[in-house]
This record gives structure tokens, sequence and C-alpha cells, in this order.
């Protein structure tokens, strides 16, 4: 039976491999959901980085935030097919279901709403990703229902 | 060799050389801005671009290699067009308050936007309002000036292998900063001021401590004394105006003079004092089986690094103050007694190269006299400023002498400037007082010049006594993880913070490369050799100290005054 | 082995997981098993069978017949009706719109058209976490054969001959890079598989490593061998889930098999494949960027010279190609390169991976010879623009493509014929645009994307991207001054011709094309404050 994994245990396995910091980056994220200050030091620390260049490396990718973010992440594609199949309405739509903005979180921390590049999934254009689950084809009406599976 | 074309004529150059350099040879400077000579070439600015025959793309000269038969144009129609929008876009995200900039005239931006005769900016005007940061005495960084060449973050990284400036972000919202966006006061750096030398621009620059030294000045009840560090002398004439490594310390003097200072003396005679209290510490480390090797201590970007990244190498660091800060320590006490001047009535203000100068004068260590030591630390960029306001034309001064009683020096206080310098004072003293013999041949060819690593050996009756100094923090990074490794065999270590030691330090005229950091270091070899006395344990003026004042060598006044201790601090 | 009667394909690709597949399948097995047929017939969850907006479509073999969208209530049906009694459910079966054309056989030429399978030879047919079904389809055979036939040389002289140019965008001859790369003397090389697949409306190299993983990592063996590297990294996008699911499965599969590591074939070549995944930078698709990330650092291109070939990952020499070009080797090997230049056009022999996007009927992932000429494809393979609106323009090549307007609707599919016509064949997307949508309203979103993704490096991109993101949107807001056209236009040339790399090159592109062939457009919207089609809020 596997323990809850932390920071240290990440690091313990990567130590010494500065090649490895983006994964780094992916599992601590995974495991608190976002990058914070003291992780970002302690990876620093394992790799024998400076701090700015770990900070630097996890501005750089959008799929890291060095901030809180809601449990539930909507990540919505406004990319160019996303966009001429109606990704505005979807926007219009989530932003008026959860009363927040693009790039907010709402009030009791449940969501968030991001921007991603391109998903790959245009063939069901205009498409969003909901924590790590695509949903295409959209529409505005199917917003509401899609957004009571996670409230 | 290899032989290209270049707006039509034929030139010859060995196999690696850039367009840039290449040009060069026959006359045409093509212009850059992210460039910088003792920098990996990164042509992120584009402005440097030229044609190639049979490229659609123009290619960044900085950074392309010639090769044969190649034929480049540097200025034609789509050339010309590229540098300039480069310019354009810059400038519209620019504060352009130019009049107001520290680095106004002596910018690389304006100078290319005057170049490449931009008139106008086509884009709308939109800063990125980045709060400024005033959180260190040494450094101040205003952001929104920056046009991310990343000059700061290759020197700040590779050069001082300090790393604290780097980019975050990413696109049009990368900023160069250090972690999280913190001020250079919360992180780990050393205040070096490298990074204000790389700077093309205004956005990273010294803490400008001008008004308060005019307001001292104006003051009629300071007395107010300066003392003017080593490498001054062969920097100051270059911040006005003259050749790099043109050396003018009778000149210095009587601007100070002219600037209303009180009593013009000397650091070069407290790096005489160093020498020998360090000398004998050394001595009597190596006697009485204390903590080897020893490391010098003049240098405060040094020692902030030292306790940021080695707090375990602490022991090691000589526990001498810094000449600046015995000389500030003594200013207050020595000379006031002297003078019979209450020093609660002394505004001492020091001219040095160096940034990290002005945090160590506010160290709370740094108040031996019950004052702060040294009340204002200036740079030469500063002290140019000032003559520059107060109309004292340089060329015309006459030469004049610094005053008593610490304005006697030698030959080895002055080379104390330059990379190698402190090491070789020190070895013509340690040599005479551990042997009691003279020294032949007073110059130790061996830690001159800019190598970044140099050793030397030196016999002192029997016992081999091996040295070795480094300068800028990267190359000090080596020699400190060899010791951590328990792999650095030596006795004594130099370590100067900066490339090429205080003739490149972070206070120093703009630009600052290399080359010209070994001009200014030979113009102190030079005021070595024409000093009458060239042994800091000949100085009389130390003679007398000691008679008058602190007895001797690592004597109880001298604990108290001369030497200090050192603070571990958080790597991040 | 055991023997089925029928296998039922249920395509896996991620548009159809979205459609719920995984729900049908599993329907699927247990009506089977309900009507005692378990023994009889096997479900496999195979890769993108290429219709994604008919998802979640399945293929019942050996017939062929293709259905879809099947929901999870018309298992029973299916079943029973089809599986059961052999009657095929007319109801249900795969329609092309518009014109509602049948689908019967998958690989009829109904559906596929001019369409000619090579890259995708194995999607949809095979179950792609099973390493038999790739090796039963003659997997692994090209990497014996070179491993045992020929000497490293003459693989890259049979590359070289086969005309194969990258399929990543550069096209840049294959066989050539790889002999940069075999002629650097060093003590360690590298292959990397770019599959950092970012461009917007492209999903060809997911579906290619959710379809056929064992292609590409026989591919990147195959350049191992070749050019002398032990070493690959597949850098796949971090968005790109279940395809590093496969990718691992394939890469254990094949350790466990002696197809990677140590002395395969007893050969005494080895080789190694290690997943490295991106976390979201589309500048990571730049091979430089992407070697600076997989060493762990900010996707920053790198200036070249040098090149990757001599100087890539951690300084050696470094072969990076791209998913689709590396699925191409192993035929190329097995066929001859006399065979690959029967398809194509004389200076781009083989096929091409496209993705159809945007207002067309037949939505999805299609591969056919290149030189096919745009119509074509819109017509005949995607059924056309739905609603019966008209076609205004067509977006080649991702984000980073030209916009192409009805007159050039004949121009030919290949890498040189679309950059003469100042666009790109770039990764095979295709976005079809109908004439409700508003030129400056298409730009300003592909300038938005562009203004994300700029690295921040150089200053045309970072700054240019920035600032024509600013025009497009002052534009399309009324804010449109006179003299934005011309300015645009200069900004798009400097950031074309003076930036550090491919992105900051190619993101003024759509700019110029669109300034070009809809000037009209952008003036209508400057000098009188209108939008023609009327939907940009002006």
């Amino acid at each position: 039976m596997a323990g809850i994994i932390t920071v240290d245990d990440i690091l313990t396995k990567y130590k010494g491999r500065p090649d490895a910091l983006i994964d780094i980056l992916h599992e601590i994220q995974d495991v608190q959901g976002f990058l914070s200050d003291t992780s970002i030091i302690k990876v620093a620390e394992a790799l024998d980085l400076p701090a700015s260049k770990v900070y630097g490396v996890a501005t750089f990718y959008s799929l890291f935030t060095v901030k809180p973010r809601g449990r539930n992440v909507i990540r919505i594609c406004e990319s160019a097919p996303c966009h001429v199949l109606g990704a505005t309405a979807i926007i219009n739509a989530l932003e008026k279901e959860l009363g927040i903005k693009m790039g907010e979180t709402t009030g009791d921390g449940k969501f968030t709403l991001e921007y991603t590049s391109c998903i790959g999934v245009c063939g069901v254009a205009p498409a969003i990703m909901i924590n790590e689950v695509v949903y295409g084809n959209l529409t505005p009406d199917k917003i509401p229902h899609i957004l009571s599976e996670y409230r | 060799m290899v032989t290209l074309t270049i707006d039509g004529r034929k030139v010859q150059v060995e196999k690696g050389t850039t367009i840039l350099d290449a040009a060069k040879r026959i006359g045409i400077d093509i212009p850059t801005l992210c460039y910088h000579p003792d920098l990996e070439a990164r042509a992120v600015c584009r402005v440097c671009v030229v044609e190639i025959e049979g490229q659609k793309l123009l290619q960044p000269a900085c950074a392309y290699p010639v090769s044969e038969g190649m034929v480049v144009r540097t200025n034609t129609q789509a050339v010309r067009q590229a540098r300039r929008m480069a310019v354009e876009l810059l400038l519209a995200k620019h504060p352009q308050d130019c009049l107001q900039c520290i680095r106004n005239q002596n910018c690389e931006l304006q100078a290319l936007a005057e170049r490449l005769g931009i008139r106008e900016v086509r884009f709308e005007r939109r800063l990125r309002g980045l709060p400024e940061d005033h959180s260190t005495p040494s450094i101040v960084r205003e952001p929104d000036k920056c046009i991310l060449c990343r000059r700061c973050v290759e020197t700040c990284q590779n050069v001082q292998g300090v790393g604290v400036l780097f980019p975050a972000g990413r696109g049009a919202d990368t900023v160069v900063t250090p972690v999280f966006g913190n001020d250079l006061a919360d992180v780990s750096c050393a205040l070096c001021g490298q990074c204000i030398l790389a700077c093309p621009v205004g956005a990273i620059s010294e803490r400008d401590d001008t008004e308060r030294v005019w307001e001292a000045l104006a003051d009629p009840s300071k007395h107010v004394v300066v003392q003017t560090a080593p490498a001054i002398r062969a920097t100051i004439g270059e911040e006005m105006g003259m050749e790099p490594g043109t050396l003018v310390t009778g000149k210095l003097v009587a601007a100070l003079r002219r600037l209303g200072f009180d009593k013009v003396m000397d650091t070069d005679f407290t790096a005489d004092l160093t020498i020998i209290e360090e000398g004998n510490e050394l001595l009597e480390r190596i006697k009485e089986g204390g903590v080897l090797p020893m490391i010098t201590s003049c240098s405060p970007g040094w020692i902030k690094f030292g306790e940021h990244y080695y707090p375990d190498l602490l022991p090691h660091i000589s526990t001498c103050k810094s000449p600046q800060q015995m000389f500030g320590a003594l200013v207050k006490t020595y000379y006031a007694q002297k003078a019979g001047i209450d020093p609660a009535n002394i505004f001492s203000v020091s001219l040095m190269p160096c940034t990290a100068k002005k945090f160590e004068a506010e160290r709370p260590e740094m108040r031996s006299s019950g004052y702060q030591d040294v009340d204002a630390v200036l740079t030469s960029r500063e002290l140019g400023r000032m003559l520059r306001e107060a109309g004292i034309r340089f060329d015309d001064l006459p030469e004049e002498e610094h005053d008593d009683p610490m304005g006697i020096s030698t030959g080895a206080g002055a080379i104390f400037g330059a990379t190698g310098g402190v090491m070789e004072a020190a070895l013509r003293t340690v040599y005479e007082v551990a042997t009691g013999s003279e020294l032949g041949d007073l110059e130790f060819e061996q830690v001159r010049g800019l190598d970044g690593i140099k050793e030397a050996e030196v016999n002192l009756n029997g016992l081999t006594v091996r040295v070795a100094v480094a300068h800028g923090l990267g190359n000090a990074k080596k020699i400190l993880e060899m010791l951590r490794a328990g792999k650095a065999n030596y006795h004594f270590i130099e370590i100067m913070c900066c490339p090429g030691g205080c003739v490149g330090g972070g206070g120093q005229p703009i630009p600052s490369t290399m080359e010209i950091k070994g001009k200014r270091g030979r113009a102190l070899y030079l005021a070595d050799r024409n000093m009458p006395y060239r042994k800091s344990h000949e100085n009389p003026a130390i003679k007398q100290i000691y008679a008058e004042f602190l007895e001797k060598p690592l004597g109880e006044r001298s604990h108290q005054l001369l030497h200090t201790h050192y603070t571990s601090r958080s790597k991040y | 082995m055991e023997f089925y009667r029928s296998h039922v394909l249920v395509c896996g690709g991620t548009p159809c997981v979205l459609g719920g597949c995984k729900a049908v399948r599993d329907a699927l097995i247990g009506e089977i098993h309900r009507q005692g047929l378990s023994r009889e017939i096997k479900v496999v969850e195979t890769g993108c069978l290429g219709p994604c907006d008919l998802g979640p479509v399945i293929v019942v073999y050996p017939e062929g017949t293709f259905y879809g969208p099947v929901k999870v209530e018309d298992v029973p049906l299916i079943v029973e009706e089809h599986l059961l009694k052999g009657r095929v459910v007319d109801r249900l079966i795969a329609r092309e719109r518009p014109a509602e054309k049948e689908i019967v056989k998958y690989e009829a030429p109904s559906y596929l058209g001019p369409q000619k399978r090579i890259v995708l030879r194995n999607c949809g047919l095979i179950d792609p976490e099973s390493v038999e079904e790739y090796i039963g389809r003659d997997g692994y055979a090209a990497l014996g054969r070179c491993l045992s036939q020929m000497k490293p040389g003459e693989v890259i002289d049979l590359v070289k001959r086969s005309g194969l140019v990258g399929r990543g965008g550069a096209a840049f001859p294959t066989g050539l890079k790889w002999e940069f790369t075999a002629k650097a003397d060093a003590d360690q090389k590298y292959i990397l598989c770019n599959a950092d697949e970012g461009e917007p409306g492209t999903f060809k190299d997911r579906l290619i490593l959710e379809g056929d993983p064992h292609s590409i990592i026989e591919g990147m063996a195959i350049a191992g061998y070749a050019v002398g590297a032990d070493k690959g990294f597949v850098y796949i996008r971090g968005e790109y889930v279940i395809s590093i699911e496969r990718m691992q499965k394939a890469i254990d599969q094949a350790r466990r098999l002696g197809l990677l590591g140590e002395n395969i074939f007893g050969s005494g070549f080895g080789f190694d494949i290690e997943i490295r995944k991106g976390a979201g930078a589309y500048v990571c698709g730049e091979e430089t960027a992407l070697i600076e990330s997989i060493e762990g650092g900010r996707g920053e291109p790198r200036i070249k010279p040098p090149y990757p070939g001599t100087h890539g990952l951690w300084g050696k020499p470094t072969v990076v190609n791209n998913v689709e070009t590396l699925a191409n080797i192993p035929p190329i090997i097995l066929n001859g390169p006399e065979w690959f230049r029967g398809f194509g056009t004389e200076r781009c022999p083989g096929t091409k991976v496209f993705t159809l996007t945007g207002d067309i009927n037949n939505k999805g992932l299609i591969e056919v010879p290149m030189g096919i000429t745009l119509r074509q494809v819109i017509y005949e393979i995607g059924g056309g623009i739905p609603g019966g609106r008209e076609f205004k323009m067509a977006q080649t090549g991702g984000t980073s493509g030209g916009c192409l307007p009805r007159e050039l609707l004949d121009v030919p599919m290949d890498y040189f014929s679309l950059a003469e016509a100042g666009s790109a064949l770039g990764s095979g997307a295709l976005l079809i645009m109908d004439d409700s949508h508003c030129i400056v309203d298409i730009a300003r979103c592909f300038m938005k994307f562009f203004r994300h993704e700029s690295c921040g490096k150089c200053t045309p991109c970072r700054e240019g991207t920035d600032r024509l993101y600013e025009i497009m949107d002052m534009v399309s807001s009324g804010r449109g001054r006179a003299q934005d056209i011309d300015l645009m236009t200069e900004l798009a040339q400097v950031m074309q011709r003076a930036s550090l790399c491919g992105l900051g090159q190619a993101a003024p592109v759509p700019v110029l094309t669109m300034l070009k062939y809809f000037r009209d457009e952008f003036e209508a919207h400057i000098a009188d404050r209108t939008c023609p089609t009327g939907t940009c809020g002006l």
C-alpha cells in the first residue's frame, strides 16, 4: 500500500539529475496542485541549481503554475480550429456559469478557468479539458451539465 | 584561413571568426546591442543582422561564423529595415525618460536609436509597469527599462556563477528577475554589480549616493574625509574622458580637494596595513596549525558570496577587514585623535570601484569606532558625475599629494586593485618578514595577468608556500569546490569577486571589457614601479601608526579595529 | 494462437475516447459474452480510424463494416444482428456527410477516396497495445533486415534515394540529416523523436503514437543503427496523456522482446528509448528548443549553426525526426526507395497525413499522396463545406501556415508548391473556413496564439507577435489606424527574415497571406469601421 507521495520522495528519486527538472516539476504539481515557493527552493537544492533557474523553467511552461488554483482546472482551447467552430461562445458560457473571468478561480476554490494551446482534438472542436478529461463537440448549452459533474 | 566577401570587399580571416569581427577588420562597424565581447553571443536582439548570399533569412553577425566564399552584405534595404524595426519595437516599451536616466549619454540603446536614425515609434507606447527594486544599498533595478538582452543573466550565471538573475515567464511577459520576482535583498546576491557593467541601458545601476556626499560637503559642521581606493587612480581619468589605463593619482587628489573634501587620504595606506595584518595572520596560521589555506578578505562581494554559498569555508577567510573598513575604523579613532576632531563630526567617504562596498559599509560589524566607520561609498561613476557637475576639467588639474597621516603608501598597496595584486603585495612582505632577507625580484609574474586561476610557489627558508589567485566568482567557485573536496593544497588564496580584480569592479566606468580591464591593471603595475616604496612593511606611515597607535600586528587594538567576523547566510 | 471468426475494432483515438468509446467497448465485450460469442469474436481497441467527427466508430472484420457514431444502447443490436445473425445494421452504418454515402467497407475507396496509407498502415487495423499484432504485419522486419543485411551507410543511402523529406514542416531530406550525424565523430549520439505536436489543428502524431507506437520505435532504432546512436528520446507533449501511456507500454514490450536494449537480434547493435514529457510550450516543437527542454531548461531555441546534427543534445550529434517521418522508415526499408517514389511528386515523394478541421463535413485524419490538390482534399475527401455555405479560405500547415483563398484551390499540396503560394504544408493541418468568418477576427485569433507561444528570446518574435496581436485587436474593435496595414506588413516581413527560429519566422505568414488575399476586409474595418461579415462586433 503506497503512502502519500511527498515532494521529498520525488526529489530523492531524481537527486542530482538536473536534466529531469521538467519531470520533477510535473510530479510535484501532480501531488500538490501547483509549484509552491517552498517546493521550488527544495528542487533547486536537490539539483544544485540556482532557484532563479527553477523558477524560470516553472514559469516558462504553461502546464505549470506557481500559484494555487482551483480543485478543477478548466482549460479552454482558443486555437484557430476551436475558434472557428465557436470557442468564444463556450468561453462566455463558462464565464457566465462560474461567475469568473478567464484566468480566475471561483471563490469556493472549485474551478479555475485557463486558456490552453491546441490539445489536438480538433476533430471534435470546440474542446475543453477539465483536469485530464477532454470534452469535445461543445455547445454553450452543454456547459451547465458538464460542470454539474464537478460541483 | 577563410576568404569571404563583405560589402564587395574580400577579406581573409581565421576559421571560426564571426562576421562581426571579419567586418571590423575592413573597417565596417556593424551595430550591435545584445553582443558583449566578454560574453558568449546569444544573438537575441537581432540588431546585427546581415544578408548572406543564398539565404532567405538574415543572420546575426555577432554569432554567425564565416565560411569560404561567403558573400555578406551588411547595409541593404532589408538589413536596415530589420535593424530599425528591432530598435523601434524595443523603444515602444522603453520608458524613454532618457534625460533623467542614470545612463543618459552612456546608453547603448540611445546611441543605437541615434545611429539608426529612429525618428518615430509607430507602435503604441506601452510600459510593462514592473516594480523597481531599491532594496539593497548597492544595486537599483528598474525592470521597465530592461530590453531583455540577457547580458546580465549571462554574467550573473556563467561569469560569476551566482545565477541570481534569470528570465521568468514567456514571450512578451518575459522578465529578468530574481526568483519569485523577489528583490535583490531577499536573495543570495553578492552585490558585485557585474550586471550593471553588462547592462546596455539603465535597467540595473548603482545606488547613487552623490547627494548625501554633496550635503556633507555643504555642511560646515562636518569634517569630510575621503579615501581613494587603489583601482580608482587607474579609472577615474577614463570616466572623465581619458584613455583607459591613464594613471591620474595626483589629479584625482587635486580634483577631490576642489570638490571641497577637507582631507584626501589613501586607501592604499590601509592596503599596506592589510598586508601587515594579513601577512602576520598567515604566518601565525602556518606556525600554529591554524585553518589553511587562508583566503583574502578584501573583496566584499566575495565575502557576501562566501557567506551565502560556502558558509562551511568561512574559517578559511582572513579575519582582516578590507582596506576600506580599516581606513574607516582608523579615521574616526587614530586620525580623529591625532587631528583633535570629534569623530561625531567626521563624515567619512570612500571612493571605490565597487558596489558591494556600499553594502559592506552598512554592515553592523563595521562600527568599530562607535560610529558607522564609512559614511558614504562612491563609485568611480558617481565621482565622475560630481566632477562633471562641479565643472572640474580633469586634464587641466595639477598633480597633488595625498594628506597625512594616512596618505603615504607603497607600490604594494597600489597593485591591490588588480587581480593577483594582494597576493604579490603579501608575498613581498611575508618573504622578508619570514626569511629576514631582502627579496631580489619584487615582481611575481605568475600571479599577474588575466588568467582565471593563477598559481605560484615561494620558498620561505625551506618551507614551500603554495598560493593561488582567482578573480571572478566563477573562477573562485572552482577553487572553493576543490577546497571543499579537500583538493586545494594551498597555503594562501587570493579571491577577487570581479573579473580582473577591482579595476573591473561593478562601480567602474562603462564600458568595462576585459581588454579595458587589462589596460587599467597595467596602469597600476606602472604606478607600483614608480613608487619610492614598493613593500608594505617599508611604508613609514605604517611604521608610525604601529608605533603611535596600534602597537603591533594582530595586537589588541588591531583586533578591535582591524579584524572582523563573518555571518553564515542562506543560499536560497 | 487462438483463432477468432470476427474481430471488432473499436477506435481508441482521443476524439473517440471523448465520444465514449470505452463504454461502447465495455458494452460490446459484455454483450458478446452474454451471447456466448467470447470464443469466436475478439474486441480490439485500436488507433484512430480517421473520421473523428463520427466517433465513437467501430469496424467489424472480416467484412470491414464501418459503424458510427455508435452509442452504448446500439451495442445489443449490433451484436445480435451482425455478429450473431450476420446481418448488417444499415441504420448504424457510418455515413459521410453531406451526401450521406454509406461507408460500408472501411478499406473501400468510398471514404478513403484518393487516400494511400503508408504512415497509417497499421492505424485502426491492429491493437496498438499488442506488439504481436505489429509484428504480424511485418513489424520489426525492417529493423531486422537493416541489422542483419545492411551496413549503416547502406541504410542511409536507401533513405536518401527514397527522397523522404522531414514531415515536421521544414522538409529537410531525412537521409541527408542522418548522414551529417553519421559522419560526426563523437563518443555518444542521440535520436530524438519530435512528438511535441503543438501546431493547432494538428493531431496526426498523436494518433500515430496512439495507433501504431511500435512503428516509431522501429523507425528510431533504424535511425540509431544508421547514424551510430544507442540512445533515443521521444519528446511527447504533456497534454497527450494516452500517447504517453501507449508509447511507454510499447517501449516496455519492445524491451521485453529484445527489440530494444543491448545486442538487438544478436547483431551487437544496442538501442534504447526514454520518453520525455513536455509541459506546454509550442516552441518546443522547434528542434533546438526541444533539446533545451530535454536538458531540463526553458524551451528557448538555440542559434544555428551549429546544427543539432553535429551539436545537439548535451552537445552531442543528434538526429531530430518527426513522428510521421519515422513512421515512414520501416516501409521504405522493406519496399525500397523506388516503391516509395511511386507515390507523391518528383520533389516530394510519398504520402502526407493531413488533419481536416474547421468548417468541413468530414473532419479527421487522412493520408494522401503528396501533390493532391486542396480542392480534392476538401471536396472529394472532406465532403465539402457544411450548412450550404461557401468556402472562404483554407489555412494549410497549421496556425503558422498561410491562408489560401478560393482562387488557389487547385494548388498541389506538397512542400514546394505551397511555399511558392506563400504558404506552407507544415504539419499537415488543414483548417477550412466558410464565408461566415471575419478575416480580422481570425487573424486576431492566430496572433493571440503566437503572442502566447513566443518564447520571448529574440526581439522580432517577442515584440512582433505582441504588436501584431495588438494591432489586430485594435482593427477588430474599430480602433485601426490608416497606417496599420503597412506597419503590419513591414513588421511581418522583418519577423520572417530576422527572427531567431522557425516560430518567429512563420508566425507572420498567416497575416501576410491574409493581407495579400483579403486586404479589402482589413481596409473596411479600418476606413469604414465596419465588418463585412458582421461577426466581429463592429
